[in-house]
This record gives C-alpha cells, sequence and structure tokens, in this order.
C-alpha cells in the first residue's frame, strides 16, 4: 500500500506534523499509562544516570524520504544547525564528561558545517558517531570522499540497511535505494570499514518494515553476516535491531493501514522493565536543529523539551547540575524503546 | 456477522486454561519448551510451525506464525517457501496413494 508521498508531513501540511496532534492519538489509544508500568517498576520518577552522550541532530535536511521516518526528513525539509549552534554544543560538551557525540539528521553529512563541526569534536578527543544513511554518499561528487573524511577521525559509522534485498530495503526508503547502499557499503569496505584488523567501526541498522516488532538481534546480525558477505563480499561490524516508534511517518503509517491499536497493544504487552531501566534517555542527552534539549530524539520530534527551568533549555544555558537532576519526560511512545530485548540508538538493550 | 472464527480470540488463546487449569498449564508448558532455541534455531521452528499452520489450515496459527516468522527475520520468499513445503507434502499424500489405486487397477485388471 502506498502510505505517503514523496513529500515530508510538514510539507504536505499533514495532521501528524504536529506534535501535539500526535501526543493527542497517542493518548487515546487508551492503554496503560507509561507512568503505571516505570511506577511497577520501581523506576518512577524516570531519572537520568551519569551523561554519556551527545545526540545532535544537525539538521533535518535528507536526500531520502524514509516511509518510517520519526525526524519526518527530506529534501523538502530546510531546518538545519547554524555554525553559532554548533559552537553552543562544543561549549556545552566541555562542561560535561561525556565520552561520546552522536551526531544524526536528517542526512547530517548535508548540513555545510557538517566537517567543520566533527574537526572540531574530533580535536576534544571525544569518540564520534555519525548516523549516515549510505546513499549520501553516493549522491552527489561532493559526498565521495565521506568514507576516507570518516576514517581520518576515526568515527564510527551507523547505517539503516533494513534488510539485505532490495524489496524490503527500497519498500521503506525508497526505489534504488538498496542498490545505492550496497555501492556505499563497498566504498566504505574499501576505506577499512567493518574490515577485520583496521579499528574501523561499521554498524548497521536493521528496522521493521511494517508493522512487528524486530527480531531477536544476533540471529539476526549472522543472517545479514552471512547473506552481505556471499551475495556482494560486504563486511561490517555489529547490526542493531530497533523498533520502530509510533510517532511521525511510522505513526501515519500506523494509523493509515489500520494496524495502530494492534501495534500499541504489541508494544505495551512487550513492556520489560530491564528494558525500561537501560532505556538510552537516561544516559544520553538529544540536541536539536535550534539548540534546544530534549531527553532523546524522539521527544525532540514531539517536541517535549527537558523539564528543567525554561531558560536553561536551551544548550548555550545549560544548567548541568538541574539537568542532571530532571525527572525525564515519558509518554505513550516510550514503549518502542522498552518493548522486548528493548531498542536503543545502538540496537537491544536487554 | 456471526463467524466461528474471529481474530480477538487468538489474543484469548491462555483462556482454555480457565475451565481446566492443570492441563492448560501442561500445555502452555510443553508449547514454550517446543519453541525454545534448541537443536533447531527458534526461527526454524516458527518456519515450520508456519508450514504445519496451513497444512491443517487453522486461521489462528496462520496468522500468529506469519507475525512469529517476521519477528524472526524471515521475508516473504521464505514465508512462501515454507508454504509450499506444506503444500508439498499435502499434494504429495495425495499422490503417493496413487501407488495405492495403481496397484488396486492392476489387481482388477487383465
Amino acid at each position: 500500500m502506498e502510505v505517503l508521498t514523496h513529500k515530508s508531513l510538514a510539507a504536505q501540511g499533514h495532521e501528524f506534523s504536529e506534535a501535539d496532534r500526535q501526543l493527542q492519538l497517542l493518548r487515546d489509544v487508551g492503554l496503560t499509562p507509561f507512568q503505571e508500568n516505570l511506577k511497577n517498576s520501581n523506576l518512577f520518577p524516570f531519572r537520568p544516570v551519569d551523561l554519556d552522550i551527545f545526540q545532535i541532530n544537525v539538521g533535518k535536511m535528507c536526500n531520502q524520504v524514509c516511509k518510517h521516518c520519526h525526524v519526518d526528513a527530506g529534501p523538502d525539509r530546510k531546518e538545519i544547525m547554524t555554525r553559532e549552534t554548533m559552537q553552543q554544543c562544543l561549549d556545552a560538551i566541555d562542561k560535561t564528561n561525556c565520552s561520546t557525540v552522536d551526531l544524526t539528521g536528517g542526512a547530517p553529512e548535508m548540513n555545510p558545517d557538517f566537517r567543520w563541526f566533527v574537526e572540531q569534536v574530533s580535536a576534544k578527543g571525544k569518540k564520534i558517531i555519525v548516523r549516515c544513511n549510505l546513499t549520501i554518499i553516493v549522491a552527489n561528487k561532493k559526498y565521495n570522499d565521506l568514507p576516507e573524511f570518516f576514517r581520518k577521525h576515526n568515527i564510527e559509522v551507523v547505517s539503516s540497511l533494513p534488510y539485505f534485498s532490495a524489496g524490503k530495503t527500497d519498500a521503506q526508503r525508497g526505489d534504488g535505494v538498496f542498490e545505492r547502499s550496497i555501492k556505499a557499503l563497498m566504498m566504505l569496505n574499501k576505506a577499512g570499514y567493518g574490515m577485520e584488523g583496521t579499528g574501523l567501526t561499521l554498524n548497521l541498522v536493521y528496522n521493521p518494515s511494517g508493522a512487528f516488532l524486530p527480531p531477536e538481534q544476533s540471529a539476526l546480525e549472522a543472517d545479514f553476516k552471512r547473506r552481505l558477505k556471499q551475495r556482494y563480499n560486504i563486511e561490517f561490524n555489529a547490526l542493531f535491531a530497533i523498533t520502530n516508534l509510533p510517532i511521525s511517518r511510522y505513526l501515519e503509517y500506523l494509523v493509515a493501514s489500520d494496524n495502530y491499536a494492534d501495534y500499541m497493544e504489541k508494544l505495551v504487552s512487550a513492556y520489560n522493565p530491564v528494558a525500561a531501566k537501560n532505556a538510552m534517555c537516561r544516559n544520553t542527552i538529544s540536541i536539536g536543529w535550534d539548540g534546544y534539549v530534549y531527553d532523546c530524539d524522539f521527544n525532540q520530534m514531539l517536541d517535549l523539551k527537558v523539564s528543567v527551568k525554561q531558560e536553561n533549555q536551551h544548550v548555550a544555558d545549560l544548567d548541568m547540575n538541574a539537568l542532571q537532576e530532571r525527572v525525564i519526560s515519558v509518554h505513550q511512545h516510550c514503549y518502542g524503546c522498552t518493548a522486548g530485548a528493548g531498542s536503543s540508538c545502538g540496537g537491544t538493550t536487554v | 456477522m456471526k463467524t466461528y472464527y474471529d481474530p480477538e480470540d487468538l489474543k484469548k488463546f491462555g483462556k482454555i486454561s480457565d475451565f481446566q487449569p492443570e492441563l492448560g498449564k501442561k500445555f502452555f508448558d510443553y508449547y514454550g519448551s517446543v519453541f525454545e532455541e534448541g537443536a533447531l534455531t527458534a526461527r526454524e521452528k516458527s518456519l515450520i510451525a508456519l508450514a504445519v499452520a496451513h497444512a491443517i489450515q487453522c486461521p489462528y496459527c496462520i496468522d500468529a506464525y506469519t507475525v512469529d516468522t517476521m519477528e524472526k527475520g524471515c521475508d516473504e520468499e521464505q514465508l512462501m517457501e515454507a508454504v509450499h513445503v506444506a503444500g508439498a507434502i499435502r499434494g504429495g499424500a495425495s499422490l503417493v496413494h496413487g501407488v495405492q489405486m495403481m496397484n488396486k487397477y492392476k489387481d482388477l485388471s487383465m
């Protein structure tokens, strides 16, 4: 079923491009409130542990329009982080002991200051993750040297590949994406990414192409490794199995395909207290393109800013003590991170 | 419209224990153990279950094991190959009796 056009929800003026409308629908589904389960697991109020990861969304601009995208990214999205905001992020990073800076988008590489920003973070000696959609590497000549740029800064590359065949990948990410992704993976391998002994990490991300939960991560990883090696001689390090959260375009898909109620019920019934305890929002903060701070990338898309004083919600004005003592904002979409073996930007959590 | 099969009933499968708790528990314990990872992987067992579901034509089982195989990382090609295994065995089971028919035919013929 064709659910979306090639425009973002925002460009379509779709009701689910509004955070309030999404939150209302999540409330209306009438299932056990997420807070109740946290209370029963002795995790409420939900508080952070030591901050370890700065996840920065440098913009919503992307060369793809994936059907499940929680950012509602695409070529028609013009919101990108300025160099001034990047500098504010760098200053904030200096106030923390975080080990990792995780860059995401859209396609983060499309931000004109992306390389400058990476160089600044790299100079601080932080581990850098770039969430690269693969096709950007082959989208234009000016991006062809990205594998070399990544290598130079020892960046960990994390890339979505929903399946090891074209059908499922293209159904989710667009026509021809699989073929271009394979080409980009070959370029990354050639630069040493995913190859034994190079220390250059290439991790892939699986997320279901439909209204179902992801498989057991290690079994799927073995399958991906075997198939990609056999068919394309491609190697990678680890596979992260990620659950689709019921927000933005994936929410639109669920509603349009009449799978919403069943999917939510499935997430709620699969609630796992251990996954809740290990949720990524506890050791991560998420910075939006405009510098506002959130508990995670999903709360960012639902405009649920960190629950600190309003004057401290921007990265330029962060009060690190208040941030550490805050209560993490939760809603019904959080069930996506706590179902089964859990889900995070680094795969399963249990 | 009333029908014998209601998709909502699948979610109530566990309730069969309400009328006979002891046997229900034994069955579900056994069922859980059968589908655990063993000499066969959980995924192989799920694909076998999907094939059997088609052989016995159980709508609940087809529903459950379509979802389960998808959640174990199988794609449409693998699901349909499992269904063909069921089809081949069912078809073969009919056709192999053709030998019985042939034997009888030959017995009765000059």
